[in-house]
């Protein structure tokens, strides 16, 4: 899988670990706006109130 | 290797990066926006104080405190400062404790029930904040000690309450929000601040009550109390 990334990325290896890096960094950005918080709310729901 | 097997090492990544995130990245992120949307609410509360906004009635007796008028659902009327859980800590209360809006919201993070009195008046205030994620306003609730101030700043000024003590109750345990705590159906005499969370940390198991009295108000045209005075005239 990652092999096969690397293979379609264009250009020299340092050019394409600036790829890969720019790559990790969006999908880490996703993953905390997105899908943390969404996993938080419906894994490990968190209720502070009483009677609620 | 095969694909199955990066597939499996990937996801275990992300669980780790998630577990990092729901400990400690996320609390860290949250609670600077809601310290940072706090300060702008405490800029607006003198703004529209200056506006002529606030309560127009003065009391005769200055230890008599003015009451705020209660905010719709869902919005911001005032600041909780709490010098114990950091020297310029300050989250803004909203009315309800909605999850959504209020409690998880990266802008606001203490929410007043709507049942309950105003600050200053003659019964409970009381407010829910999260132990951990989503901020957590309240982490360190346990952390309050005899004697500590907790101040509610509204658009009249200042509410300073001393913390009192500690309770564990049950989830169900909506005693702690009647006008007199643990006493539902008694005429109250005292002002009461009442702060409640979850209990231990990262469960829902138990909630952790922190009560404070009233001591006394500082009406905005004074200024604010010499404590906190460093931490508003700061903001401004």
């Amino acid at each position: 899988m990652y092999a096969a990334l690397w293979r379609i990325l264009p250009g020299p290896a340092w050019v394409r670990i600036v790829m890969l890096f720019v790559l990790a960094v969006l999908v880490f950005a996703a993953l905390v706006e997105w899908v943390f918080p969404w996993a938080a709310d419906t894994l490990l729901p968190q209720d502070s109130t009483v009677g609620g | 290797m095969g694909v199955a097997g990066e597939l499996l090492i990937t996801a275990g990544v992300v669980v780790m990066l998630f577990l990092g995130w729901y400990i400690w990245l996320g609390d860290v992120v949250a609670s600077g926006e809601q310290q940072q949307a706090a300060e702008e609410v405490q800029e607006d509360l003198q703004d529209r104080w200056e506006r002529g906004d606030a309560s127009t009635e003065r009391p005769v007796d200055p230890g008599e405190p003015v009451i705020s008028l209660p905010a719709a659902e869902g919005d911001v009327f005032g600041a909780l400062i709490v010098p114990r859980f950091g020297s310029d800590w300050v989250r803004s209360i909203a009315t309800g404790v909605d999850l959504k809006t209020v409690l998880n919201s990266y802008t606001v993070g203490v929410g007043h029930y709507p049942e309950t009195q105003m600050p200053g008046e003659v019964g409970n205030f009381a407010v829910a904040g999260h132990r951990r994620t989503y901020g957590a306003a309240f982490g360190d609730i346990d952390q309050l000690r005899l004697g500590d101030l907790i101040y509610v700043e509204t658009v009249d000024g200042w509410y300073e309450y001393s913390f009192r003590g500690l309770e564990y109750v049950w989830p169900t345990g909506v005693d702690v929000l009647a006008p007199v705590p643990a006493a539902p159906g008694v005429a109250p005499t005292d002002r009461v601040l009442t702060m409640t969370s979850c209990n231990p940390r990262f469960s829902t198991a138990e909630r952790i009550i922190a009560y404070a009295v009233f001591e006394t108000w500082y009406p905005r045209g004074n200024g604010p109390p010499a404590e906190i005075s460093g931490v508003v005239l700061a903001q401004r």
